[in-house]
């Protein structure tokens, strides 16, 4: 399960929108326990593939080492990630599974449909290393604003 | 030195978000952190005994891949080395807009 509270899922969709035609990005700070990865914070990313904005995203490292960095001092971890698929399903395609290694972390997909957010899904990579891991479906569930 | 460990890592680790381990170089550093944690090997390194391509691993603000002695480079007991698994991806081809899907769609 991904635990998400509504004003960042709505936030992480609104991301998508702004960024349309080309895919958002970002990354999911919380913590992991048995029932699942818990968002604390949701931290928008560049996307550095400029050359394929539409269907490509990508975070550079050393963003990430500052996330990470920043995540650090907030006494969370990194839990997953989110990106856009402009005009495209909230489905992960070989691409985002070929470049996931992330294992037990979430990676959200939202499809925006002619600049709308429309679906959006999460997939929990599961596995122990490169030659085993799997996506699998991870319910979400959105908590209640405060 | 300390490392950074990210979170998918921190399995072979015993759940250590930071451990410290000897070495005066990236290579010895690496050394001492696969022989304290061996399970970390195979995921950090290929069959080649090089980091995996995903693998990207900063001293400090700096790639290693961009350092003048790579893996040689020398690093004090004060520098941080972090490990951090690259992130990246995309729908890859764009639905027609007479379509839902792709043909390379794992939903098909």
């Amino acid at each position: 399960m991904l635990h998400i509270q509504y004003n960042d899922y709505e936030a992480m969709r609104a991301h998508g929108e702004e960024t349309y035609p080309h895919e958002c990005c970002g990354v999911l700070l919380g913590k992991s326990d048995a029932e699942g990865n818990h968002v604390v914070q949701i931290v928008r990313a560049g996307n550095t593939r400029t050359d394929s904005a539409h269907n490509r995203y990508n975070i550079a490292p050393q963003e990430l080492v500052k996330i990470q960095r920043q995540a650090r001092g907030l006494g969370l971890d990194i839990v997953g990630f989110y990106h856009s698929h402009p005009d495209h399903p909230a489905q992960w395609s070989p691409t985002d599974f070929a470049e996931a290694h992330w294992i037990g972390c979430s990676y959200v997909i939202t499809a925006v449909e002619k600049g709308e957010a429309a679906i959006t899904n999460s997939f929990l990579l599961t596995g122990t290393n490169e030659e085993d891991k799997k996506f699998a479906d991870q319910p979400i569930e959105i908590g209640v604003a405060v | 030195m300390n490392i950074h460990i990210p979170t998918p890592l921190r399995a072979y680790t015993g759940g250590a978000e930071t451990v410290s381990v000897p070495g005066t170089t990236v290579a010895e550093v690496f050394t001492a952190l696969t022989t304290e944690y061996p399970e970390l090997k195979q995921q950090l390194f290929n069959t080649e005994g090089k980091l995996r391509s995903f693998v990207n691993v900063y001293v400090n603000d700096e790639d290693l891949r961009y350092l003048p002695s790579k893996d040689a480079t020398q690093v004090a007991a004060t520098d941080e080395l972090t490990i951090i698994p690259s992130i990246a991806g995309g729908s890859a081809v764009r639905a027609s807009r007479n379509s839902l899907c792709c043909s390379c769609c794992p939903l098909l």
